[in-house]
This record gives C-alpha cells, sequence and structure tokens, in this order.
C-alpha cells in the first residue's frame, strides 16, 4: 500500500491573493502597498487584511479616493527606485487613471529610449455576477492590452492569484494583475512557500483531441465545465487558460488549434472588440490551413452591465452558452 | 534669503538663462526651416523660473516637466549635444530618437521627461517625492506646470496628496497667461493660481517669473522647507512666452497683440538682469557676452553633433518597449 499523501493546503482565492502581497512585501524592500482603503480597512475585499500591522504605516498606506494621483504616484516612485503595488479597486475605475496609466507608465520606458525602468505592479478587480451594475462589473482587459509596454495578467484560481502576484512584483516591467470579485471565495491548493507562474506562458488546464476552447480570467471555469457537456456529443476539448494576455501565449494556442482544428474563444468582456477577436485573428493568420471551422467567439452581448439578477444571468457568459454557440458553429 | 545669494549663484543663474535662450532661438529656426521634424514648444522668456529653481537642485533632485520641456532639461544640466541629437531623432539623443522634443528626458540628471499630456507631469512628480521621503534621503522632487494644467484633475490630485503626505515636492506653476491659445480669464475665474494653495493645505506664493532673484528667492524657502520635513508648495511665477504655443511663428492666430508681446519684453529677464549685474560690478557687458557666445558655440556644438549622428536603426521601433 504507498503511503497516503497528505493534501496539499487549499486556500481561498483572496486570501491566495493576500499571500501573494505578503510574499512581495517581505522579499521587496522598495515594496510598498498604496490605494484606496487598503491599510486601516485591509482593503475592501479583505486581502490586505495583516498588511498594514506586518509592515507599518510607510509602507502601506491608504491614499484619498484619486486613482490618477495612485497611478501617478506609482510611476514617479518606480522611475526613481521603489516597486509600487498599486491598488484599483475596480477596475472600471481606470478610466479615472488611464491617462498615467496608457500615457505614462506605459510608455515612459519607450519616451526615454529605455532609459527607465517602471516595475509597478497594479491590481484590480474585474468581473460582472454580483448586481454591481454598469460601473462595477466590466471586463476592460482589451482596454489595457492595446497598450505596448503594459504586461497584463488574469487569475482564475487561488494558485494563480498567487503566483502571478509574485511573478509581477519581481518583473521590471508594469503589470496589472486582473482579479474577479466572483472568484474571491473559491478554494484551491495554494503552496506555502514563494513560487511564480511564468507570465507569458498559456495552461493547459484540460487536454484534448478534436476541439480547443481558450479563455481566461473566471470564465476558465465555465469552459471547463462546458467541456465536460460537449464530452456527449463526442467532442473531445482542450481547454487553454491563457493567464498572461500580454505577452500572449501564440504559440500554445496555435498548437493547439493545429491539433484540434476548430476553436473557440471565451471571455466575459463584450464580445465587439473584445481580446478574442485578437486570437481568432491570430488563429487564422497561423493555423489557417489546420482549420474545420471559422473560429468562434462567445463573450458578453453589446450592452453595459445591467443590474437585475435576471438580466446579469442573460449577460454573462456560462458554460450553457458555450456549449450552444459550439453546436452552432459544428452544425450540431 | 536674498542677502545669502553669492555672485557665483547671479552668475549661475545667469549662465542657465542664456544656454537656454541661445538653444531655444536656434531649436526654432531649425524647426521652421525644416531641419527639426515635429513641434517644438519654445521657453524663450520664461528663462527666469527654470534658473531661478534649478539652481537650488542636485541631479539627485528631481524635476516633472511640461510639453515646454527644453529650458528645464538644459537648467538642470542638459547638454546640447544630446539634446540636438534628440530634437533631430537620431539615434545618439538622450532618448534615442523615440522620445523628441515633447519627452526629453535623462534619468541620470534628475529629469523625468517633458510631457506632451497636459497635467501629466505633476502626479510623476509627487510620486518621485514620495520616493525621494520613502528611501529617507533629503532630495526634493519639482513639478512644473502651467496655469493651463492648474485646471487639470491630476494636477488637483497631485497637489492634494503632496499635502497630505507631507512630501517633500514644489509645484511650481509658470504662468505664462495662456493655456495654449486661450488666455487665463478665459479658463479659470482666478487671477493668482497660488490661491488654490490654502485649499490643499499648503502654503502658495506669487511671485515675478521675470525676475531670477525672486524666483531663487522664493524656490529657496519652498525648496528647503520641502527638504526639512515641511511638506509642498505652491510657488506660481507670472510669466510670459514670447513665441507660440508650438514654434516661433506658430500657426498665426490671432489671440494676442503684438503689444503685448512688446510690454512683456520690456521685462526681459536676461536684459534686466545683465543691466543689474553690470550695475552691481558682478558681470560686465564683456563679460556677459562671453556667456552668450560660449552659449553659441555650444548650440554651433550640439547642432553638428546631431547632424553627424546616425539615424536610429528602423529595426529598433520595437526596441525598449520593455525591459
Amino acid at each position: 500500500m504507498a503511503e497516503p499523501q497528505p493534501k496539499p493546503r487549499e486556500l481561498a482565492y483572496v486570501a491566495a491573493i493576500a499571500e501573494g502581497v505578503r510574499t512581495v512585501m517581505q522579499e521587496q524592500p522598495d515594496a510598498f502597498v498604496a490605494g484606496e482603503d487598503v491599510a486601516e480597512a485591509g482593503g475592501v475585499y479583505g486581502y490586505y487584511n495583516g498588511i498594514l500591522k506586518e509592515f507599518g504605516p510607510e509602507r502601506v498606506f491608504d491614499t484619498p479616493i484619486s486613482e490618477e494621483g495612485i497611478v501617478g504616484l506609482g510611476v514617479g516612485a518606480a522611475a526613481t527606485g521603489c516597486r509600487p503595488i498599486i491598488d484599483v479597486m475596480f477596475m472600471d475605475f481606470m478610466g479615472e487613471c488611464m491617462d498615467e496609466i496608457a500615457n505614462q507608465l506605459a510608455k515612459m520606458r519607450y519616451m526615454f529610449g529605455g532609459r527607465a525602468t517602471l516595475p509597478v505592479t497594479i491590481l484590480s478587480m474585474a468581473g460582472a455576477g454580483a448586481s454591481l451594475a454598469a460601473q462595477h462589473s466590466q471586463s476592460l482587459e482589451a482596454w489595457i492590452c492595446h497598450l505596448p509596454g503594459l504586461k497584463v495578467v488574469m487569475a482564475c484560481t487561488p494558485y494563480d492569484a498567487k503566483g502571478l502576484i509574485i511573478s509581477a512584483a519581481r518583473d521590471d516591467n508594469p503589470v496589472i494583475v486582473v482579479l474577479n470579485k466572483m472568484s474571491l471565495a473559491m478554494m484551491g491548493p495554494v503552496p506555502e512557500e514563494p513560487y511564480t507562474v511564468p507570465i507569458g506562458e498559456a495552461n493547459v488546464v484540460r487536454g484534448g483531441s478534436n476541439y480547443t476552447i481558450i479563455s481566461f480570467g473566471r470564465m476558465v471555469h465555465e469552459a471547463l465545465a462546458a467541456a465536460t457537456q460537449l464530452e456527449e456529443l463526442g467532442i473531445d476539448a482542450e481547454v487553454i487558460d491563457l493567464r498572461s494576455l500580454q505577452p500572449l501565449d501564440s504559440a500554445a494556442v496555435v498548437a493547439s488549434v493545429r491539433k484540434t482544428h476548430r476553436a473557440m474563444v471565451v471571455h466575459e468582456a463584450v464580445r465587439f472588440g473584445g481580446f478574442g477577436g485578437e486570437i481568432a485573428a491570430q488563429i487564422q493568420e497561423q493555423a489557417f490551413d489546420y482549420l474545420d471551422a471559422p473560429v468562434a467567439r462567445v463573450g458578453a452581448p453589446f450592452s453595459p452591465v445591467p443590474f437585475s439578477p435576471v438580466l446579469e444571468a442573460n449577460y454573462v457568459p456560462n458554460a450553457d452558452r458555450i456549449v450552444a454557440e459550439a453546436k452552432q458553429q459544428l452544425g450540431l | 534669503m536674498s542677502s545669502e545669494i553669492t555672485d557665483d549663484i547671479l552668475l549661475d543663474i545667469h549662465r542657465r538663462m542664456v544656454r537656454i535662450r541661445t538653444f531655444e532661438e536656434r531649436a526654432g529656426k531649425m524647426m521652421e526651416d525644416g531641419k527639426i521634424p515635429g513641434a517644438l514648444h519654445l521657453y524663450v522668456g520664461q528663462e527666469a523660473v527654470a534658473s531661478g529653481v534649478m539652481v537650488h537642485l542636485s541631479d539627485q533632485d528631481y524635476i516633472t516637466s511640461t510639453h515646454r520641456g527644453h529650458g528645464h532639461l538644459i537648467a538642470k544640466g542638459g547638454e546640447f549635444t544630446y539634446m540636438f541629437a534628440e530634437l533631430y531623432g537620431k539615434a545618439t539623443g538622450y532618448c534615442k530618437g523615440k522620445g523628441g522634443s515633447m519627452h526629453i528626458s535623462n534619468l541620470d540628471l534628475g529629469m523625468l521627461g517633458a510631457n506632451g499630456i497636459v497635467g501629466g507631469g505633476p502626479p510623476i512628480a509627487m510620486g518621485a517625492a514620495f520616493s525621494c521621503k520613502f528611501r529617507k534621503t533629503s532630495n526634493v522632487s519639482i513639478s512644473f506646470f502651467g496655469d493651463g494644467a492648474s485646471n487639470e484633475g491630476a494636477f488637483h490630485e497631485a497637489a492634494n496628496m503632496a499635502a497630505l503626505y507631507k512630501l517633500p515636492c514644489v509645484f511650481v506653476c509658470e504662468n505664462n497667461g495662456y493655456g495654449e491659445y486661450t488666455p487665463q480669464a478665459n479658463h479659470q475665474a482666478i487671477v493668482d493660481v497660488a490661491d488654490r494653495a490654502p485649499g490643499y493645505g499648503m502654503p502658495g506664493v506669487v511671485v515675478d517669473g521675470m525676475d531670477p532673484i525672486a524666483v531663487h528667492e522664493a524656490a529657496g524657502e519652498a525648496i528647503a522647507r520641502a527638504r526639512e520635513g515641511g511638506g509642498p508648495t505652491l510657488l506660481e511665477c507670472k510669466t510670459y512666452r514670447y513665441y507660440d504655443h508650438v514654434g516661433v511663428r506658430g500657426m498665426g492666430l490671432s489671440y494676442r497683440t503684438d503689444e503685448e508681446v512688446e510690454q512683456w519684453r520690456l521685462k526681459d529677464p536676461i536684459v534686466n538682469f545683465e543691466a543689474r549685474l553690470a550695475e552691481q560690478g558682478v558681470l560686465t557687458p564683456e563679460a556677459a557676452e562671453a556667456v552668450h557666445e560660449a552659449a553659441r558655440k555650444d548650440v554651433d556644438a550640439g547642432i553638428e553633433f546631431a547632424e553627424a549622428s546616425p539615424n536610429p536603426d528602423p529595426a529598433a521601433v520595437t526596441e525598449d518597449v520593455y525591459a
């Protein structure tokens, strides 16, 4: 009889975020946390609980509700030797600080001929599903993936949340870590020791032979559920969690599609103009001759995120929508 | 404080002003002759501000600048060779030809960039000031911005945070009377931008920005307060740009009169300063001319360097995006 393996430690997504932040603060003396309600309150989601107590008010501090000022603080501090962790409470608030993100943070290194280094980590919360309506629910990754100079990652598990935060903070580039508010209570294995999840490497979360679903963020879980349903239709779906949108692991996507010959992209953001269009385009550029069907895309309809739970349930993509779209795509 | 100003400092300020004026006059001509691509926002007329402030700073002190940024870099120690090379878009420029006039910078000199976004700089200067404090240095960070930028939310957010955290930051408003082509009276209901300072919880000071000694004295007090942990100051310098918003002749828009320009030229920071220094026996006209001549030679050498420099390798277009 084999020895029973000790059960790996499980943490909630929110606790994994906290552990990632604590790890960074421990290993980087030039790191600090700045944002709205991050210090005394521990963050509105609770993932900064205890950080103030452990690291003190010089390294963890509340800011005014001034997103442009907060990101600007990060830009100026990073260009002069610090490694800021900046909290933008809701991704929807990026409109308030988009100049500092798009015109300063993303471009400073390039504009200065490579003579500036901006190791800024921005943590921000995306996602619909909590009836928070149009201004607290969006997935706006397409905005920031369009900006050369930024790296963009999305964590869909507790393991990835901790590992991506550590990778982001160790990276000498600005990295925006997009988190999902509906995943906060999700449990999953998280090693206690520091580890990294590489930025720029996709994760094949389910192997498959004749269909590829490319997803990222919380929709990965819907894609996995859909893959189970698709088995009954004789579809053996591979599910790829991109994890990193910028840089994009095109090679992983293309390799899978060349193997399976059929592909679908799934994201929570509005479908029109969403990041899925880029992936579909790259597939047709690099694997056109391998495709047996047009690349399908599943995303939110072209409307703001609604408030009513009934409307919102009809807005956010889910496994059933993925299956229905696959059937239509494949004429099943 | 003015009694503490030494002859060496007076001469230093004079030299910085002359270098700015000489550089800008030539750069403007090169642009209008089509030798320099893009758009230049010239600093001519405002030299007393950059020079009077920068003489207090070391390379370890930081500044953020504006779209009208050459003067700030020159006063901070920028070399004409690499500056002209940048304006020409050459590989040898401060930014390897990737920034140009509007993003010219040199972090080794503590110059965190000219900025094409009005109001883009104050939050960055505030962040650099935070960094000075966080790293327990006695350095300061200066944000140069205009009356136009004082209406941007970014300025407001930066000023509030700098005061809240008592950061070693000085907000130097160069009020040249125009936000691009719109006169101040048409873009804000106040006359003195410094009136806003009490609303942030910091001192507000108004000085004659055409008088380098007045700027030097007020900046000295503000910078000393910042270094000592006393927090930020809003220092407004009333000044004027002689040339258009862009270039020398600019677009020929009729937004101000020739008479107005002539009235301001009577307050010329260099001409009047030289008369004052001659009167005080600090600088003879001959010695002043030698400063101008040295600046002209530096400009000639800078242009020669730029014209002899290689263009960037076209393949460099995608380099320096990421570290």
